[in-house]
């Protein structure tokens, strides 16, 4: 069987602030024999713009994603709100396409297309893990990304108090409606400065920019590290960005 | 445009703002988190005893699509059905339609008091405000209702209007308003104070006013259901009961009323059934009233209907699931949404119910989510509260123009996403915000991004974007 190809769909987010995210799942997917590309023509799902209420200016980007990732045999995504925003929103945009039924968020691509839960991940630390609300309630990912983290050799794995409790992110909502996301951020931090972990991680890099910018603002020492970048740090090349 | 509908409540501030005034009190936040947190708990219990949970929500989903869907056939069917019975059908268009209606009412039996049982379609509508003006005196007869009543407060949830209320707290209210006040802030000593204070009402009240929380159309039966049997009281004392009802709480046959009547106690206050189960069809002669009339009420439903998308919400059955689960609600209380209905269900009915996107606090309130999913998950007709608030939000943005701040910079962002050179182009030009940042993070952004960093640390944007590594590293294919 020759290697499925793989196309990254990086999400505008991650490909501009949170580079080694991307890498990470690169080299994760490489690992796992994947033949992974990047089609350069991609730039973002339309969430913001969506979610907003400027659903005229998300339908263009939601044609313009079906076409960039037509003809790969599966796309990922290393966030549950922008997958859920293809699979769920983009078909009430524009109709369905092959692009958005073959999209994928990362736990999920592993587990049910690749079907391992063990990627042969190594990260010594002790960590806990927020469930996105998309990516829980939109996806349905269940416990999958914890079966992998699970699976990490030497990670200690500690359960968040109230883990489904949304984080107070919401996009646009963190502005519109800053002090009460704020609000809600601050149980979330409690919540995961409980568990004692030194690491929280989440599938969702948007997620993690609100409460890990919450937590570094209060000099917590917790900070926060994408699924992906645990996932793609091994014993022999540990990933730099995630054990800082 | 007639009057206004009285559904959001005149000089409320936008959400962004009453929230602001809600999270500072302290007192507020305990007692809801105490009550929003146990209620959450106890439902969940109770909804995992069934198996068959998903398939009675689709059940209830379904038959109240069927009826929103045939809501004329089956309006004509209940009118017919309750005046057979000796009931008196009254349509009302709006809310002063309606008011006018029960007030003529009141008059007609020279009644100067009316004792009331807990309904959210008359305290959508104000009607006591109304019956007020007209010099007749309601009295609130659910527990709730009256601690709000007395004080002279306003509701802050569809099932527990004094939720943001603590019992000492309570025990003041009934001080000020009660002529004997309670021995003490226990809840026995409470619930005593106002057994004592109400049975007088019951006794000498001629006339009761009521909402309903289903009508059987092929009967013209009418179900409310309660906790406290102080309902049942004001449903069979009085000579005449009037009961105020919207369009939508239909259900064609006793056998629909089977699924409701699972699923309503369980989401709302956790019960596998609720206490009272109050069920009457017209008039029957030495049973219960003597006169029955059913005001049908409106009130921006039928407009709301036309909404595609926006008419799930009709499909509400009051039971607060999705309040008592919101994370947003659980922090500001119900009365940051300016309107009876608040939370989740608030956020999209209120604003529909009152049809004018150009208000600006009613156009806040589809804001006032982060679009978690909580509610819909638990939603027993399975209203998709997050598509509903997201389909408002366009709404509000289309009421809004092109010309606002936010819609010229959601257009700008829109024009550089949708070619890759110039979102290249200004992913390079945002890593200039390197400039801002200390070991990778920023304190204090300019402008809007203040509202980030007022609390939360920006990340700097990195000198290379993964598109970058990515075209060094990579042979592109495509
Ligand atoms: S929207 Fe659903 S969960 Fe909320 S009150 Fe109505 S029926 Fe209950």
């Amino acid at each position: 069987m020759s290697a499925p190809r793989v196309a990254l769909f990086a999400t505008c987010l991650t490909d501009t602030l949170y580079p080694e995210t991307g890498k990470a799942v690169v080299r994760l997917l490489t690992r796992l024999g994947c033949d992974v590309d990047f089609p350069l023509a991609q730039t973002c799902c339309g969430q913001m713009h969506y979610n907003t209420g400027y659903h005229d200016h998300a339908r263009p980007l939601a044609r313009d994603y079906a076409a960039t990732f037509e003809g790969y045999d599966h796309v990922v995504a290393p966030s549950g709100s922008c997958g859920a925003m293809v699979r769920e929103i983009h078909p009430s945009l524009c109709g369905t396409s092959p692009a958005v039924e073959r999209t994928y968020e990362l736990s999920e691509f592993l587990v049910d297309v690749l079907g391992v839960t063990d990627v042969g991940a190594y990260f010594p630390h002790r960590v806990t893990y927020h469930p996105t609300c998309h990516s829980l309630r939109m996806l349905g990912v269940g416990d999958k990304p914890l079966s992998l983290l699970r699976a990490v050799k030497g990670l200690e794995l500690v359960e968040l108090p109230q883990a489904e409790q949304c984080c107070g992110f919401g996009g646009t909502f963190a502005l519109k409606n800053a002090e009460t996301s704020t609000a809600m951020l601050a149980d979330k931090m409690r919540c995961v400065q409980d568990t004692g972990a030194q690491v929280l991680s989440a599938g969702d890099n948007s997620c993690l920019m609100h409460i890990g910018g919450g937590l570094s603002r209060l000099r917590t020492g917790v900070r926060t590290v994408h699924l992906a970048e645990i996932l793609a740090s091994t014993e022999e090349e540990p990933w730099a960005s995630a054990t800082r | 445009m007639g009057v206004r509908n009285p559904v959001t409540w005149l000089g409320s501030p936008v959400f962004p703002k009453a929230a602001h005034e809600a999270l500072a009190d302290t007192q507020l936040r305990r007692n809801l988190r105490k009550a929003t947190t146990t209620i959450r708990t106890k439902r969940a219990g109770v909804v995992a005893e069934l198996d068959d949970w998903e398939r009675l929500r689709q059940a209830g989903e379904a038959i109240k699509d069927d009826v929103l869907a045939n809501l004329d056939t089956y309006l004509v069917r209940l009118e017919k059905a309750v005046t057979a019975r000796g009931g008196v059908v009254h349509w009302a268009r709006d809310a002063e339609e309606a008011n006018r209606i029960v007030l003529d009412l009141v008059r007609a039996e020279g009644a100067d008091e009316v004792v009331k049982v807990k309904s959210m379609a008359t305290a959508e509508i104000g009607l006591n405000e109304a019956l007020e003006a007209g010099g007749v005196r309601a009295v609130e007869t659910d527990l709730a209702e009256l601690i709000v009543q007395l004080g002279d407060d306003r509701p802050s949830h569809i099932l527990v209007p004094a939720i943001h209320r603590n019992r000492a707290e309570i025990r003041d209210v009934f001080r000020r308003g009660m002529a004997e006040e309670p021995a003490s802030d226990e809840p026995r000593d409470l619930a005593e104070a106002a057994r004592r204070h109400l049975r007088r009402k019951f006794l000498s009240a001629k006339v009761a006013i009521s909402g309903a929380n289903f009508a059987v159309a092929d009967t013209g039966s009418i179900v409310v259901v309660e906790s406290e049997g102080n309902g049942r009281m004001c449903l069979t004392l009085p000579e005449t009961l009037i009961t105020v009802m919207g369009i939508e709480k239909l259900v064609p046959s006793w056998q629909d009323l089977e699924v409701f009547l699972q699923l309503l106690p369980r989401s709302s206050t956790a019960e596998r059934m609720n206490p009272y189960t109050s069920v009457w069809s017209g008039v029957t002669p030495g049973d219960g009233p003597r006169r029955f009339h059913l005001v049908l009420l409106d009130n921006g439903r039928t407009a709301t209907l036309a909404d595609q998308v926006g008419r799930q919400a009709l499909r509400c059955i009051r039971c607060s699931a999705c309040l008592n689960v919101c994370p947003v609600y659980e922090r500001t209380g119900g009365q940051a949404y300016g309107s009876v209905y608040p939370g989740p269900i608030g956020a999209i009915l209120a604003p529909q119910l009152a049809g004018d996107m150009h208000d600006e606090q009613a156009a806040s309130l589809p804001y006032a989510s982060s679009l978690c999913g909580a509610c819909y998950e638990v939603c027993p007709v399975r209203i998709n509260i997050p598509e509903v608030l997201t389909h408002l939000r366009a709404e509000a943005v289309r009421a809004k123009g092109k010309r606002t701040p936010e819609a010229i910079a959601m257009a700008a962002a829109a024009w550089v996403f949708a070619d890759p050179k110039r979102y290249e182009a200004a992913q390079k030009a945002g890593s200039l915000s390197r400039l801002l940042a200390r070991d990778g993070r920023i304190k204090r952004l300019p402008g809007p991004g203040a509202k980030w960093t007022d609390s939360r640390d920006a990340p700097a944007v990195p000198k290379e974007s993964f598109r970058a590594w990515w075209r060094k590293n990579h042979v592109q294919r495509s």
